[in-house]
């Protein structure tokens, strides 16, 4: 008999941006909501990310940005889950940067995008109904 | 429709060292998916050869740095290494916080070394249902040596045990006196004892209580006699770092004297009972469910303990003979 499969998200911190506080607080919410968080914590280059998703096997990888080096490092972390093929992984991304990049965000390929002040409910229930069928 | 899984073929991946196929095939048993049984019977042969090392101790003790220079110096040796780092599932939610990560992320790019963060899932004794197998998927991908990181652990936390070849447990200053290291549990299982943070005040003190509450102990002949040995496992300068290639050879030592005197025969078959007794009882439970599933009778049995009119050891006793002993 199968179990209901757990759901796992890894949270991480990208490049030079020493400001964990929201993605503590995101992985904590996440916790809390059922899911298995690994927290992967700061100074990470889109090759750690996306090597330690592939290992861990995760369904979601979550992005916190705050320094403005979004726009520069995910094209990169979208790159590296192609070349991975880890397609069946969802990519969300949060933090405090410019609305006006959340278009530019979603076209370089972020499935959705969550910025400082969103409601936990909003992104749980996101997570929760997109995680992609395997 | 959902689509079968080849089993043959991703464990012939496995067996080529893919890691995506590895990852796939932890998350199948982690969450005991129907093929596991399959799968697991697949790997088996294939099993058997790595050197197991277990590290256990308190939330904080250092098990997840020490394990960051146990890597390394694995590593350096020419050896791969898997790693299966467990930490709590919340009682509540059933969710987990998942950080020994944080303090690997040195050997994220190496191919080398394959790491997975697992959740114990409501399972006591330190570890996580799954770690049984996924020791065997590590093994059978390839990884010449499998470290595995308990949660962190009290006093009765010893699954471990039955799973590494060598057993060591973190202790920092401060933990208590002699008497504490005199009992039994978690200080028994120790074949290396380590005392980490032995740059905090206090760390003498404490390395006396162990070596004290060791003294009284007397091994027969022939025995291992737990060592202890003093680390730092984090300093702002590597030259501040103590103790990583001491207790490098006192692993080498233990795992020498496992094969010399041919301990390792036991400890082999203690691991396997073990399992085997896991399995049983897993899927027991499961068949006597699946039994009751649809009667109406597992609500009836709950509910008549409840009301007082039953005991669970006589609702027990009664389904094992009705479908199981008769049968």
């Amino acid at each position: 008999m199968a179990k209901k499969r757990n759901i796992k998200v890894l949270v991480s911190k990208v490049g030079l941006d020493g400001h964990a506080r929201g993605a503590k607080v995101v992985s904590s919410l996440l916790k809390e909501a059922g899911m298995e968080v690994i927290y992967l914590g700061m100074f990470h280059m889109p090759e750690n990310i996306v090597k330690a998703a592939m290992d861990e096997d995760v369904d979601v990888i979550g992005l916190s940005y705050l320094s403005g080096e979004h726009l520069i490092f995910t094209p990169k972390i979208v790159e590296e889950m192609r070349k991975h093929k880890l397609d069946d992984v969802l990519l969300i991304a949060g933090g405090t940067f410019p609305a006006e990049d959340i278009p530019t965000m979603e076209e370089m390929g972020i499935d959705k995008i969550f910025r400082a002040g969103s409601l936990t409910d909003d992104f749980v229930q996101y997570i929760k109904d997109n995680v992609k069928k395997r | 429709m959902k689509k079968k899984r080849n089993v043959k073929e991703m464990v012939e991946k496995l067996l080529a060292g893919d890691r995506r196929t590895a990852a796939r095939l932890i998350t199948l048993v982690e969450n005991e998916m129907e093929e596991q049984h399959e799968v697991m019977k697949e790997i088996y042969p294939h099993t058997g050869q790595a050197m197991i090392l277990g590290i256990t101790g308190a939330g904080g003790a250092g098990k997840s740095t020490l394990t960051d220079h146990l890597i390394k110096n694995f590593r350096e040796q020419g050896k791969t290494v898997g790693v299966a780092v467990v930490d709590p599932s919340s009682p509540f939610s059933g969710g987990a916080f998942l950080g020994d990560r944080i303090r690997l992320q040195k050997h994220f790019l190496d191919d080398g070394v394959y790491i997975r963060s697992m959740a114990s899932r409501g399972h006591l004794g330190g570890l996580s249902r799954a770690t049984y197998d996924v020791i065997r998927i590590m093994e059978a991908m390839g990884m010449d040596v499998v470290i595995v990181e308990t949660l962190g652990a009290g006093q009765d936390e010893i699954d471990i045990i039955h799973i590494a070849n060598t057993c060591l447990l973190v202790a920092t200053p401060g933990m208590g006196d002699d008497i504490q290291a005199m009992k039994a549990g978690i200080m028994e299982i120790a074949d290396i004892i380590v005392l980490n943070k032995a740059d905090l005040d206090g760390a003498d003190k404490s390395l006396r209580h162990l070596q004290g509450a060791l003294s009284i102990v007397c091994p027969e002949e022939g025995k291992w006699m737990p060592k202890i040995v003093p680390t730092v496992s984090v300093a702002s300068k590597p030259v501040d770092l103590k103790g990583i290639d001491e207790l490098v050879a006192a692993i080498s030592e233990h795992q020498e004297y496992l094969q010399e005197s041919r301990a390792i025969d036991q400890v082999k078959f203690e691991r396997t009972e073990q399992e085997l007794g896991l399995i049983f009882k897993d899927e027991l439970q499961k068949l006597i469910f699946k039994g009751l599933r649809g009667t109406g009778k597992k609500r009836k049995y709950i509910n008549s303990i409840i009301e007082g009119r039953d005991d669970p050891y006589s609702v027990v006793e009664e389904v094992l003979e009705k479908y199981l002993v008769t049968k």
